[in-house]
């Protein structure tokens, strides 16, 4: 056996099929929070505000609140998916299967990944409802959200494998993660912002994700998409390094 | 039966926290034998199975599964050995199905609901099937541990407490069990509390304590030369001191006066019963009557221990 395949199967199918379990929280919660946002920003203040780049505001905020979803759901997911059998001792079994640790990273994220996707397709279809979505670059923006949702599903997996308790569980995502997607122009151009606060949101990474896909669908950012998708890059290749390090290291599940 | 499945060679383990855990242990076990390991807690049972099975890292030595090195070739050591673990660590939202169908996926296999079928059938477990984790009792729970440890077919079984918390019955049907998986030709490990257990079903035992292996033997060997046996004389009348012509043998009072007890080494050519009981009557004690008792393996095991901590 050199690759077990039928190992990688077993723990993406497992992941998904709590996907399906906890329908109601993974794909309705999150379908509904977006709604509400679209109510209130897009329809509400919408109407108050003018169009940016040319686009209506509602429209305008579509792709921040994908990425908004896109990033808190993909943490939540994955780093649920690798903390629930550290904390209930299940993972005896999966650090004693033949499995390589390549393999069962990838099928945690990739299922953690695949939900996150799903996500996303589903609150591009609800926008449709409220607002008027058009996509330039198709492919661009398919690619960016499959980078995006497994750069953060292996970021969740991080926090996950390093969390000792639901309370660390919560703390990047609430603390970190939210405020960051908020004030990285998510629901408005940084041109909007005083001088000193867009210096300050050019040291926030998730500006330049939301710009990238701002991009993919009206063509318009505050950035040239070369520097969306190489800070993409860049974060991605930065957490494998971390969890290939801690899963050497064997922290917190190996002794 | 001579065949060396595993060879553990000079293994040791120290925790981070500086706890050592095993030091230099080396053991063979054999193909096709059922292979007790007794020990107190915290004397290393639990980290031996885990550094085998690759969920503890060794600190130093070597194992060697059927040919294979446990880390280099960690696939196929891997995928010969099921885990059967002390707690009742188990996903409680998937179904026993589900639960036990997860565990042959993970150990490479394509499913094959026909066998996981035969496993659940045989720990009685068919008809939870379709039940919740959650739902099972502490029992239940520990069959189905069972039928996730057998979903791959694996040929060598660890059971980390197998019957730990189990009711009588159930206990006696696991024995059961595991004689049948190792006529079916599975080699079995297991720890074990209940030095009963050991002495019902293994055939060879192994003693550790504080990491160390203090003996391994065949259970009838260790039996017979650790064995003592004692005969007991139940006297009609009391006698209030040993009498001195009776001094040579080795005869213990009762709080009652009522009766002697004599220790002997059954593997003694001679055990002196017959001079002791002719000595009785030339005193004068008449006799009661006369009880044997052979010490258990519970007895040699606390006094392999008891000896084992005093040097």
């Amino acid at each position: 056996m050199r690759i077990n395949y039928y190992g990688f199967r077993a723990i993406y199918l497992h992941e998904m099929d709590r996907f399906r379990r906890t329908l109601l929280q993974s794909l309705i919660s999150p379908v509904l929070s977006t709604s509400l946002y679209f109510i209130v920003f897009g329809s509400v203040i919408g109407n108050y505000v003018q169009n940016i780049d040319g686009i209506s505001y509602g429209s305008y905020i579509v792709p921040g609140l994908i990425m908004l979803t896109l990033l808190t759901q993909s943490i939540s997911n994955t780093s649920f998916g690798i903390f629930f059998p550290k904390f209930n001792g299940s993972l005896y079994e999966i650090l004693a299967a033949p499995i390589s640790t390549f393999e069962m990273v990838l099928a945690f994220v990739g299922a953690g990944a695949t939900k996150t996707l799903i996500i996303g397709a589903v609150i591009l279809a609800t926008s449709n409802f409220f607002v008027e979505v058009s996509i330039l670059h198709p492919l661009l923006m398919v690619f960016l959200l499959v980078l995006v949702a497994f750069t953060f599903a292996l970021f969740g997996f991080l926090i996950g494998l390093l969390s000792s308790n639901f309370e660390q569980m919560s703390i990047i995502p609430t603390l970190v993660i939210t405020p960051m997607v908020f004030l990285g122009g998510s629901l408005y151009s940084l041109d909007m912002l005083p001088p000193f606060w867009q210096m300050v949101t050019y040291f926030n990474p998730v500006v330049y994700l939301i710009n990238g896909l701002r991009f993919s669908f009206y063509g318009a950012s505050d950035f040239n998409i070369w520097i969306s998708i190489a800070s993409m890059i860049f974060f991605l290749v930065l957490c494998i390094s971390v969890v290939a390090y801690v899963l050497k290291k064997g922290y917190t599940i190996k002794s | 039966m001579s065949e060396d499945l595993i060879s553990i060679n000079n293994l040791s383990k120290t925790y981070q926290n500086g706890l050592k855990a095993l030091k230099n242990v080396s053991l063979n076990i054999k193909k096709g034998e059922i292979l007790a390991m007794l020990g107190p807690n915290g004397a290393g049972k639990t980290t031996l199975i885990s550094i085998i099975c690759g969920i503890v890292t060794p600190s130093s030595g070597k194992v060697d599964v059927d040919g294979f090195d446990i880390i280099k070739d960690y696939r196929q050591t891997r995928s010969k050995i099921g885990l059967v673990p002390q707690e009742l660590t188990l996903e409680n939202f998937e179904t026993v199905f589900n639960n036990v169908s997860f565990t042959r996926g993970l150990y490479g296999k394509a499913p094959d609901p026909k066998y996981i079928e035969s496993v659940l059938k045989k720990l009685s477990l068919w008809d939870k099937k379709d039940n919740i984790l959650r739902q099972l009792s502490g029992g239940m729970k520990r069959r189905v541990l069972i039928a996730k440890a057998l979903s791959h077919k694996p040929s060598i079984l660890f059971l980390d407490e197998p019957t730990a918390g189990v009711d009588v019955e159930l206990r006696k049907d696991m024995w059961k069990s595991v004689e049948a998986l190792r006529e079916s030709g599975v080699t079995i490990i297991l720890t074990t509390h209940y030095i009963e257990e050991a002495e019902a079903i293994a055939d060879r035992v192994a003693v550790i304590n504080n990491g160390e292996i203090i003996v391994v033997d065949q259970k009838q060997d260790l039996l017979n030369k650790m064995g003592k046996k004692k005969l007991r004389i139940d006297l009609h009348e009391k006698t209030a001191t040993i009498p001195e012509s009776l001094s040579k043998y080795d005869l213990e009072l009762s709080g009652n006066k009522l009766s002697l007890t004599y220790s002997y080494d059954t593997q003694k050519q001679r055990t002196g019963i017959t001079n002791l009981l002719q000595d009785i009557r030339d005193q004068g004690l008449k006799l009661k009557d006369l009880k044997t008792e052979e010490s258990t393996l519970e007895k040699i095991f606390v006094t392999l221990v008891r000896e084992n901590n005093e040097n």
